[in-house]
């Protein structure tokens, strides 16, 4: 028996056909269609969810390799009720228009967060060792994976900024 | 009860600003925004849909001839698989928009590799995308197809010719004259959602949930594409991942998944892979562009030329209108211009955001810089010196005109540095630093529309009309016009969007939209004005509402009597349209980097400023004038269709290949909205703001890479191969 995965909390069982991409498990299966498919192919980052706390693009890897792993999607990070202090920074500064990449745009800047909390180094860092400064280039270079064709950027770092800085504060 | 309002004289009462809730160009935030951040909005493939069949489209690998057998065979048998779908009525094409009837048809016939030619049924979209692969085709290919624009036939578009006085003559005559040739790439809008259609049948009644941008137009297309009455047809857009033009008129997926639930008796999803958007939907033509200019020693233009080649498949009537802005932009009484298509076997040239302008306005502002660099004269002062006081062809006024002003405001917030301007004056290290600027213009377009407003004695009101909201704010506008004209807070006043079932709107399209449903939402509210100011005894022009209640302080409620009071508004623009040329106007300014060993430009800092009637929404609009900005950052640096000569099919078909910006190629942008009310644009004094930010944006961007390291390109986009090939070191 395949070990479930956890998505958002709640355990579920593996598709039966192996090629079902863990973004259509999500949206077609799960009924989660908040994870967005844009490209399919990992160019866009659409499909950005957070598995054991690291973002991937689930639209590059299959439902079946993710036994016993846990999934967040945008719709575990909050809800029009209560939404995650990105997604109210998100709307705030208009980080969006179309809103078709947004919750991609969201969970990439979820664990953005993460990754600058734990002091990972990226191609825009001063240095590779040590604690990375929170710059809009640093933010602007680790979210470059997640396209918008609105050209929301500006505002998307903005909001990121925003949530950044209060979490150092 | 219906209000019809054909505008034929300019409104310049100006009534939004005497109204009291004071919601109208706040920045409100998006009303649909909890939805969309939380991943609860949905758009078209997200419908919970019961026993509903997948499809995937088989496209075409070759760009002329037939496809004489499709072997059904060959995938039937294989798991899952329920139908290959090869109906004549297939439509092979997306419709242009406002086309109102259906595009081409009859998928055997190949125009172009890419083409869709059959659909594929499955249960599950794994099935159907295996079957699809493994579908046999026979082809019957008719070679020699032209596939090259350079050397293909070419029609001339004469309602675009213009030929007053001599040109030939001014240029000889000139003190200073430019004759320059720029060629721009095919673009493709690449909007982040696929284009993507649910169809259910129930008897004779089709509802599509779709990604459309024009429901009104698209209802008719796909009525004629299938040989259906429009009234059993309802088409739902409520959420739509961005347009861009793309999906202005029916899409191959829409009718096909229409065809395939006719034929399966259970409902139907068909999604375009991102392949396909790139393969059969619209892309940008490529241009080819000469720009005369000939201009006093002061600067004053004498002559002014642009011609421009563009393409499209044979038979499809539009031709990208590069020249639309060029007509009015700058005077000179010496005019030629002339717009060419060569007849090509390339997916169909259509609309991409601010067709005409995203194209033509890069070539002619890049020239005016050249022009200004030989005359020795500021770039922003040559622009100043040569704006018309009427539209230098046509004589007609302009409705308004914020060139200078944007010009000016824009040159101030930027810091622009009016002094002598010479190319490689700047270098940091590897980088040279340098600026530029260029004007923005864009058309105005307006168009007939219908909204339903419902007063409530709760209340609360409540907007309705199949007009779409592609990112664009309608929701939110819609919700701050309502509730300006009947003292609501915005989120009291519910805007319900993209359902047929509802009056019709324009559709979103052209920058039309917001002036247009927007004056729809108007008429209607003034006439449940002028009700309840009958009601409460006053005139209406006198009626003041705030929060919900006059100001003697009878509620709507009261005064409504415990009914709903119901207004269809139907805005139509008369003689305004006839009357005036009216556009968007404005300038940007940019500060880049060009590397001077690699090439490679970055854009550091941009700014544009912009004036286009009343600002609604100060935030959305905003931000569509980010998108703008954006956009033009593309056109300047990385966007490019490219194509094989060989076999004419679109090599760097998705996101990978073609390079949109991304979040690194984006620097801090500002933007300054010139505020101004345009009685002649619409009633509530608006132009539309989707697509002026990237009307010239991108000649800003080449004229500081000529300023920062001396490349004089006129090649766009200018990769870094190419400013290395001009760059002297
Ligand atoms: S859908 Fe996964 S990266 Fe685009
Ligand atoms: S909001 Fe439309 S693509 Fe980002």
């Amino acid at each position: 028996m395949a070990e479930p995965i956890t998505v958002n909390g709640t355990p579920q069982p593996i598709p039966d056909d192996p090629r079902v991409t863990l973004l259509d498990f999500l949206r077609h299966d799960l009924g989660l269609t908040g994870t967005k498919k844009g490209c399919d192919h990992g160019q866009c980052g659409a499909c950005t969810v957070i598995v054991n706390g690291i973002r991937i693009n689930s639209c590059l890897t299959l439902a079946a390799m993710h036994e016993g792993d846990s999934v967040t999607t945008i719709e575990g990070l909050g809800t029009p009720d209560e939404p995650s202090p990105l997604q109210r920074a998100f709307l705030e500064h208009d980080g969006f228009q179309c809103g078709y990449c947004t919750p991609g745009q969201i969970c990439s800047a979820t664990a953005l967060l993460q990754e600058l909390a734990e002091n990972w180094p990226s191609d825009a860092s001063e240095k590779l060792e040590g604690s990375i400064a929170i710059t809009s280039e640093e933010i602007r270079e680790r979210m470059s994976g997640n396209l918008c064709r609105c050209g929301a950027y500006a505002n998307i770092v903005a909001a990121i900024e925003e949530i950044a800085a209060g979490e150092t504060a | 009860m219906k209000v019809h309002f054909k505008q034929d004289e300019p409104d310049n009462a100006n009534r939004l600003d005497g109204m009291k809730q004071d919601v109208l160009g706040k920045p409100v935030s998006r009303v649909e925004g909890l939805a969309k951040v939380t991943g609860t909005a949905p758009y078209a493939a997200e419908y919970p849909v019961a026993n509903c069949a997948e499809g995937v489209l088989v496209t075409s690998t070759i760009a002329r001839g037939d496809a004489t057998h499709i072997d059904k065979d060959s995938v039937l048998s294989m798991p899952g698989v329920l139908a290959v779908i090869d109906d004549e009525r297939l439509t092979t094409r997306a419709a242009q928009g406002t086309a109102n009837e259906a595009p081409k048809q009859g998928p055997r016939q190949v125009c172009y590799w890419g083409q869709p030619i059959a659909l594929v049924v499955a249960e599950s979209f794994e099935q159907a995308r295996d079957a699809a692969k493994h579908l046999g085709v026979e082809y019957r290919e008719e070679g020699g197809a032209p596939l090259d624009p350079a050397s293909a036939e070419t029609e001339e578009q004469e309602d675009e010719t213009v030929r007053q006085g001599d040109l030939a003559q001014a240029m000889r005559d000139a003190a200073h004259s430019v004759d320059v040739t720029y060629t721009t790439k095919g673009h493709a809008s690449a909007a982040m959602e696929p284009h993507a259609a649910i169809a259910e049948w129930e008897g004779d009644r089709l509802t599509v949930h779709a990604s459309l941008q024009m429901l009104n137009y698209n209802i008719s297309e796909l009525a004629d594409a299938l040989g259906v009455e429009e009234e059993n047809i309802r088409l739902v857009s409520r959420f739509v991942g961005g347009g861009f033009g793309s999906k202005l008129g029916i899409s191959e997926e829409v009718v096909a998944a229409a065809l395939a639930a006719r034929e399966l008796g259970r409902p139907v999803r068909v999604v375009l892979s991102r392949q396909q958007v790139f393969q059969c939907i619209m892309r940008r033509s490529e241009t080819t562009q000469r720009l005369r200019l000939a201009a006093t020693s002061d600067g004053t233009l004498t002559g002014f030329g642009h011609e421009a080649l563009v393409s499209n498949l044979p038979g499809e009537e539009f031709a990208e209108p590069v020249l639309q802005s060029s007509h009015f932009l700058y005077g000179g009484e010496n005019r030629e211009l002339m717009l060419m298509v060569a007849r090509i076997h390339r997916m169909t040239a259509g609309s991409v955001r601010a067709p005409g302008e995203a194209a033509g306005m890069p070539a002619l502002e890049a020239a005016m810089d050249v022009l200004a660099e030989k005359a020795g004269i500021d770039p922003v002062e040559l622009r100043l010196r040569n704006i018309p006081e009427k539209n230098p062809e046509e004589g007609l006024p302009f409705s308004s005109h914020t060139l200078a002003q944007c010009l000016k405001q824009g040159a101030d917030a930027f810091g622009w540095d009016s002094g002598p301007r010479r190319p490689r004056q700047r270098r940091e290290g590897e980088w040279w630093i340098g600026t530029g600027m260029a004007s923005a213009a864009r058309v105005h377009n307006i168009a007939e529309a219908r909204a339903r407003v419902t007063l409530r004695p709760d209340g609360t009101a409540l907007v309705e009309t199949d007009m779409t909201d592609i990112g664009t704010g309608t929701y939110t506008i819609l919700a701050q016009i309502a509730g300006e004209m009947l003292g609501l807070p915005p989120k009291t006043v519910m805007v319900d969007l993209g359902d047929t079932a509802h009056p019709r709107g324009p559709g979103s399209g052209g920058s039309w939209g917001a002036p247009s449903i927007g004056s729809a939402v108007y008429v209607a509210c003034k006439a449940i004005r002028e009700e309840l100011a009958a009601k409460a005894g006053v005139a209406e022009d006198r009626l003041e509402l705030k929060k919900g209640a006059t100001s003697d302080g009878q509620e709507i409620g009261d005064l409504l009597g415990g009914k709903d009071l119901v207004r269809e508004g139907h805005y139509e623009p008369g003689d305004i349209e006839d009357d005036y040329t009216a556009s968007g106007f404005g300038a940007f300014f940019a500060e880049v980097r060009v590397n001077a060993y690699t090439g490679e430009t970055r854009v550091d800092r941009m700014l544009g400023a912009f004036g286009f009637g009343r600002v609604l929404n100060a935030k959305t609009a905003r931000s569509q004038c980010l998108g703008g900005i954006t956009w033009s950052i593309g056109v300047a640096l990385t966007e490019a269709l490219e194509f094989d000569p060989r076999d004419g099919h679109l090599v760097n078909c998705d996101l990978a290949e073609y390079h949109v910006p991304v979040h690194r190629d984006v620097p801090d942008l500002e933007v300054a909205m010139v505020e101004e009310r345009d009685g002649a644009a619409s009633p509530i004094q608006a132009k539309g703001i989707g697509e002026l930010g990237m009307c010239g944006g991108a000649a800003a961007i080449a004229n500081a890479i000529y300023n920062a390291c001396g490349a004089r390109l006129f090649d766009y986009p200018m990769t870094p191969d190419r400013v290395l090939s001009v760059t002297a070191d």
